[in-house]
Order: structure tokens, then sequence, then C-alpha cells
């Protein structure tokens, strides 16, 4: 169990034992979750306090204000840039107005007047490390944060080098000769050079997509955004893939549907869907999108009749860059994070998405956003 | 004239291959291709190679490992080259020059991504006496 360090520093004897007895070993729980076991230490004098802190890790400090050799706020000055990573809690039968404020401007927390009863100091104890608990929290979301952060930079680092590497090396192939002077001879590597420099783009222009999603409440703009007629977009959008591949798409929708909504976050998630569907496609496939109006939720289900994928494929599905590699999607071009930014997207709206797949057969993903979101659209 | 000597390329790129490939078969080896390490065993069943490129990081961070120790399983005399990109990234800077380092990467040599024809050229040259 985590410890919370308290320090006493009072002249009175009966004082120190006081607390150490009413503290001392209790097990402070909170939320259900956290637990706190405290441990108890003191002083009797303010150099043995002072020195006390500075060696040890106390996390709250009981002050007395009048000490034999120097006074609570002379304390405080002493511990300098200490005194900022402490709860001191002044405790003295003469707080004043002015030493209350000259305290606190100096760093006190609390006060707690003399004489007080076992619960009080409890109370005063509790309030103090909920405090502690909540920055020690705070610090360790940071931490994660920044390593998921390292994290994903790495892997970006990776997957940009890829493209760039495999450029390099037909660049140089060419400018060997290495297949002889006609220039016919190279248009493999040209070709293959392009494809990856596309692929390139596709990476860098979904990162910024993802940034803006990071960065930008601010430059959203909520608004009814016929969802239909969105979807009819996309549609449009992705058909020059699919005619090409013999690929056909259907859309059943409600006549009208609109929801409240960025209408660029709205084209981002039907397109990434819709592109998807197609891609991950066979020749002469079909995709089927379908809009769903219900009590409490919208739905938009997109379904393919592609390669699919398994269920331990399924669940790194979301992860950002985990794109699935097998024979299947090789020549697929894609960045491995389209579905992390519908992920995001989905969960900006208090939505879902989800998906259904078996190999060889298809997949279907559903994203759901809920019905404070939609508004009906009313005839003008 | 020289025997034509035969070497193996396992890397899950495509491009990496490709490169690879036209390069050697310039120099007059014989060049057989495999993109995971799967295909790369079942490789030795129809082909002999007489060294092998890999790659280390295919469907797993460690996939060139466990490759180059059932290759050599296969053919202890086949020297291996492992290639990567990744040492850079991970600071994983590990280098087979000790001899315990090469009993446990088995690998013969390492070479970092991108690899430089020539570099390659004379790696295969010395790994096989030539």
């Amino acid at each position: 169990m985590n410890k919370l360090r308290v320090l006493v520093i009072d002249d009175e004897p009966g004082m120190r034992m006081g607390v150490e007895r009413t503290l001392h070993g209790e097990t402070l729980n909170f939320w259900e979750t956290d637990s706190l076991e405290v441990e108890v230490e003191s002083a009797g004098t303010g150099g043995e306090g002072v020195e006390k802190v500075l060696n040890g890790k106390p996390d709250i400090l009981f002050l007395d204000y009048k000490l034999p050799d120097m006074n609570g706020i002379e304390i405080i000055e002493r511990l300098g840039e200490r005194a900022k990573d402490l709860i001191i809690i002044m405790i003295t039968a003469y707080a004043s107005i002015e030493v209350a404020i000259e305290a606190t401007r100096k760093g006190a927390y609390d006060f707690l007047p003399k004489p007080f009863t076992p619960n009080e100091l409890r109370a005063v104890t509790r309030k103090a490390a909920e405090r502690i608990l909540l920055a020690r929290k705070n610090e360790q979301l940071a931490h994660e944060k920044k390593q998921v952060r390292f994290e994903f930079i790495r892997v970006l680092g990776h997957e940009l080098k890829a493209p760039l590497g495999a450029v390099e090396g037909y660049l140089e192939l060419m400018k060997t000769k290495t297949l002889g002077d006609n220039l016919d001879s190279y248009m493999q590597f040209i070709e293959r050079s392009s494809i990856r420099l596309q692929q390139m783009r596709k990476l860098i222009i979904d990162l910024l997509d993802m940034t803006r999603l990071e960065s930008g409440k601010k430059s959203r703009n909520l608004v009814a955004v016929d969802l239909r007629k969105a979807a009819e977009n996309a549609i449009e959008l992705a058909t020059p893939a699919a005619n090409s591949r013999n690929i056909s798409i259907t859309l059943e929708a409600p006549t009208s549907l609109s929801v409240m909504a960025d209408v660029g976050e709205i084209d981002m998630m039907l397109n990434n869907l819709i592109s998807n569907a197609v891609k991950y496609n066979r020749d002469e496939g079909k995709v089927m999108v379908r809009l769903e109006q219900t009590a409490d939720k919208i739905s938009v289900q997109v379904a393919d009749t592609g390669i699919g994928m398994s269920v331990e494929e399924q669940q790194r599905l979301f992860k950002e860059f985990s794109r699935i590699k097998n024979a299947k999607t090789a020549n697929i071009l894609g960045s491995g994070l389209g579905l992390s930014i519908l992920k995001r997207l989905a969960e900006l709206y208090e939505g879902d998405i989800s998906v259904e797949s078996e190999p060889d057969k298809g997949t279907t993903f559903t994203l759901t956003i809920p019905d404070s979101q939609v508004t009906e659209v009313t005839a003008t | 004239m020289q025997q034509v000597r035969t070497v193996l390329i396992v890397d899950d790129d495509h491009d990496f291959r490709t490169q690879q490939r036209v390069m050697l078969e310039s120099l007059n080896y014989k060049v057989i291709e495999a993109d995971n390490s799967a295909a790369a065993i079942e490789s030795l069943n129809h082909n002999t190679p007489d060294i092998a490129i890999v790659d280390l990081m295919m469907e797993e961070h460690d996939t060139g490992f466990t490759l180059c120790h059932n290759l050599k399983k296969r053919l202890p005399e086949m020297p291996i080259i492992m290639v990567t990109g990744v040492a850079a990234e991970t600071g994983l800077a590990f280098n087979v020059k000790t001899r315990e380092e090469h009993r446990w990467i088995k690998a013969d040599t390492l070479l970092e991504k991108p690899v430089r024809a020539e570099q390659l050229q004379q790696e295969i040259k010395k790994l096989l006496k030539e």
C-alpha cells in the first residue's frame, strides 16, 4: 500500500503524541480504489523539524506556529523550494488573521486551531491526502501520455522512413544503370516509387487529420448535417476506384436523417469507411451502406464482400499503425491510421464503432451515434 | 567458369526484395525470394542457398532472430546477413562483433537499412570467401 508520510513539528510532547496516536498506522481509503497508510514522525524544535523535512520525504507537515527556536513562518522560509511540494498545515492556539494571511502567502495550505479533537485532525489530514493523491495521479497520467506520444512518434518515424528507403533504393539502381541504358527497363521501378510516395502522402494527410482532431475543439462547427447527402458524396468520391474493379456501391437510407455534427468530421468518417470497403474488397464485390435511425441512436453501417479478417486481426484493428499485414493486404495502400482516426471521431460524438468480419467473406463496420446528437430535419 | 551462387532474400518489403534481386542478378547471383519466415523455411525444400539476407522486423519485431535460428538448424554452414531499419529508432544498438553476440544472434553480419549496394556485395563476397 502507498504511504502517506506525516511530520509534526511541535514543542509540546503531548501534542506530538496525540497526533501520532491518532494517525499513525491509519488507513485512508479514497474512491473505493485507492488507500494510503499513514506514517507519523515528529520533531520538537524548528531546527530538528527543518532537518527532518529536508532529509526525509514527508507529504504533510503539521507545523506549530510558536516554537522555542523559531516561528512557523521562519520554518517555511527555511524550507525554501521544498515547501512547495509539501502540504503544510499550521497548528496554533494564537492564530490571528495576520498570521493566517502571511502563512498562506508563504505556502501553508490549511489551519488547525488548538485545541482540536482527533476527528478534526483526521478530517484535515484526509482533505490534504486527497489533494496529494490527485496530484500523484495527475503526474502519473502525464507520464503515461508522454510514453504513448513517444511510442507514436517512434513508429511514425519508421513508417515514414520505409517508403523513403524504397524510393532511394530504386533511384540508386537507376543511377548506377543496373539494367542498362534503356529507360523502359526501369518503368517498374518508377511505378513502384510513385506508389510508395503516394502512400507516404496518404500517411501525412491522415496524420494532419489526426492532429486536427487532437488540437481542435475550437475549430469544430456543429450544425445539422444531412447524413444521407454526406453518404452520397462519400460514395461519389469512392466511385472511380470502385468502378475500376467493378465493385458496386449501394445506399439504403431514410430520406431525411440529420445529425448535429461538424461537416468535415462526418465526411472524414464516411470517406474512411466507404473507401476502406472498396479497398479491401474483391473485384466485382459489393459495398452496402445503410443509415438507420432507432429510438435512441443512429447507425451507419458499411458492409463489404472483401477479404475479411480473423478475430485476432479484428482485435488489433483500431490501434495506431496496426495495419493487418498479410498476403491479401500486401498490395493495398494504407497508412494504418484510418481506423484509429475513426475511433477517435466516434468517441468525440460519444458514439461507438464496432466490426464484424469473416475471412474471405467480408467485413461490416457499424458506427453508432447516440440520439442526443440527432436532430430531425423539419421541412422548411 | 565459376558456379552460380544462390542468395535467399527474406523481407516483407516487396520493394526491398526487388531492389536486392535486381542488383544481385546483375552480378550473376541466382535469387530466391520469401516474404515471411514460413516461406523462407519452405524454400529450403527446393533450394540450397549459399547465403541468406534476412530482415529483422517482419511479422513480429524479432522474427529475424527466430528465423536465423531455424535457418542455421537446417543449414549450419550457410552465412546469414541480417538487415534492419529499426536500430536507429529503438536505440537498439547491437552488432555481431563479439563472439557472444554472434552465438546469440546467429547472423554472421548485421547491416543497417538502407543498405548500400557495394556494401552488400562486399559482405556477400567476404562471407562466401569469393
